[in-house]
């Protein structure tokens, strides 16, 4: 990503600030120019509650530049509770803990590095909603 | 109103109080006896029972900002209110670029806040918390919030590797009539001493070693707390609890009993021997311990320490909207519980300890 699209973006990635569409009542995420849902144009915006559950999940292996540290690492396509549905990793979790449906919720974490010298970029990520945390005796 | 006539108690011009905290410790545990079974290969006396490890994609302002949703979750004020975002560390992400910001823009409070990142060793979470104390007491402000958080690290192999920890706190200061806590008086005790430092292109710390108990931790710790009694007028019995900067479990325990305080007073806030020491959060995430278990009355002493040196101290009152605020969000005994325990190969990985100077 870009210094400059990392930047627009930061609303969106450091918390979830999306949109509420004024005409169909629908949340909007991320947020756009018109409202996937009724194709009207002008939206309010509105923060997303950041919780929501696995869709559904993959572990990848191979991951692209800047992300190598993390390997292997689970992605999933998380369903908001507002509605829309959002590609994120999952963090705080091992890869074999993942399970469709599993409660999660938004936290704000470290995305990557542009190695030593550049920029470091936030986003958020989800972990497993807080009651369903390990928690050793 | 008044004037401070020379005292060594501060106090704001308007009543001053602590609206909403919040903790954050990372999910990690590094056992004590895994660095010793690393570095020496025998039984070691340890100084902890396991320190607390941020886990890849974390870091100091990460953690922050965890912590500041925890302490805006329990305040419940609007976030465009708060005037100053300021976040006291020796581990900011960036050298140049301020932590403040990044922690200011996912809270959104910006744009009309002030925002920086304050640096004095273990002490910078509570010199940012003094400052904010005044911004909100001089009127320039209603609120403002105060981070004191670390991703502390030790050269690998030194003492400071068993203890050197991740975790911290965020206290949002704002006017006393609102507040959970009240803060009675405060005071800041410095002296340039030269038992702790790191040098602007190193990666790990230095220590003098015959500074770091006596003129450093002790005198400093223990003068600023005496000289806040006095000012005070108070024994140690008058406060239910008293939190001191912990770099490890000797060093406070002592420290509160030589002052005249007991184990009921000091244990609550006493969280190093479970999370290690967090620098500048250290302090402040006893502090909040205290919060989420004191009752409306109780009265706090907290003593603060950054190697330099300096320690600031604060009296606080506990008022009755303690009892629904904590409620509102995560404690930091919740956060201990969470607990996964790593190798010292996993440790070395996370925080990436192949440099050895
Ligand atoms: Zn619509």
């Amino acid at each position: 990503m870009s210094v400059a699209r990392s930047w627009r973006t930061r609303r969106q990635r450091y918390s979830l600030v999306g949109e509420r569409c004024e005409y169909c009542q629908n949340a909007i995420f991320p947020p756009r120019d018109v409202c996937p849902h009724c194709a009207e144009p002008a939206q309010k915006e509105y923060t997303m509650s950041g919780r929501g559950t696995v869709y559904s999940y993959t572990t990848v292996y191979d991951p692209p530049a800047g992300f190598e540290a993390y390997a292997p690492y689970p992605v999933a396509l998380v369903k908001l509770d507002e509605g829309p549905m959002v590609t994120a990793q999952l963090t705080d979790v091992g890869a074999d803990d993942v399970r469709i449906g599993m409660p999660v919720e938004m936290v704000t974490r470290k995305l990557s590095e542009q190695g030593d010298e550049g920029i470091i970029q936030y986003s958020y990520k989800f972990r497993p909603r807080w009651e369903q945390q390990a928690v050793a005796a | 109103m008044s004037s401070n006539n020379g005292s060594a108690l501060m106090k704001p011009l308007r009543d001053v109080g602590i609206v909403g905290y919040g903790a954050y410790v990372p999910r990690y545990r590094l056992p004590a006896r895994e660095v010793a079974r690393v570095w020496s290969g025998r039984d070691a006396e340890l100084p902890i029972k396991e320190k607390a490890v941020a886990g890849l994609d974390e870091d100091t302002a990460t953690m922050s900002i965890e912590a500041a949703r925890n302490a805006l979750a329990r305040a419940g004020i609007d976030p465009k209110r708060i005037r100053a975002v300021w976040v006291g560390s020796e581990s900011h992400p960036y050298a140049v670029k301020p932590t403040s910001t990044i922690v200011a823009e996912a809270l959104d409070i910006v744009p009309l806040t002030q925002a920086a990142d304050w640096e004095f060793a273990c002490k910078a979470g509570t010199e940012a918390m003094q400052a904010a104390i005044a911004f909100v007491g001089s009127g320039m402000a209603d609120y403002a919030l105060s981070i004191g958080m670390d991703t502390a690290q030790g050269r690998p192999g030194d003492a400071l590797e068993y203890t050197a920890a991740a975790g911290g706190a965020a206290i949002l200061l704002g006017p006393a009539e609102e507040s959970l806590a009240r803060i009675e008086a405060s005071l800041s005790y410095v002296t340039d001493t030269p038992d702790f430092w790191r040098r602007a292109h190193a990666h790990y710390p230095s220590h003098g070693q015959r500074f770091t108990g006596e003129p450093a931790y002790f005198h400093h710790v223990t003068s600023a707390a005496e000289m806040m009694l006095e000012g005070m007028q108070r024994d140690p019995a008058d406060y239910r609890y008293v939190v001191l900067h912990q770099p490890n479990t000797k060093f406070p325990q002592r420290a509160a009993k030589q002052l005249g305080f007991r184990k009921e007073q000091f244990e609550t806030g006493l969280l190093v021997p479970v999370i290690g020491n967090t620098y500048a959060g250290s302090s402040l995430i006893g502090l909040t311990a205290v919060l989420d278990e004191a009752q409306p009355g109780d009265r706090v002493l907290v003593v603060s320490f950054g190697s330099g040196a300096g320690s600031d101290a604060f009296s606080l009152e506990i008022t009755d909207a303690i009892v629904d605020a904590r409620r509102r969000a995560l404690t930091t005994r919740d956060y201990i519980a969470r607990r996964v325990e790593i190798d010292y190969a996993t440790y070395a990985r996370f925080r990436g300890k192949m440099l050895m100077k």
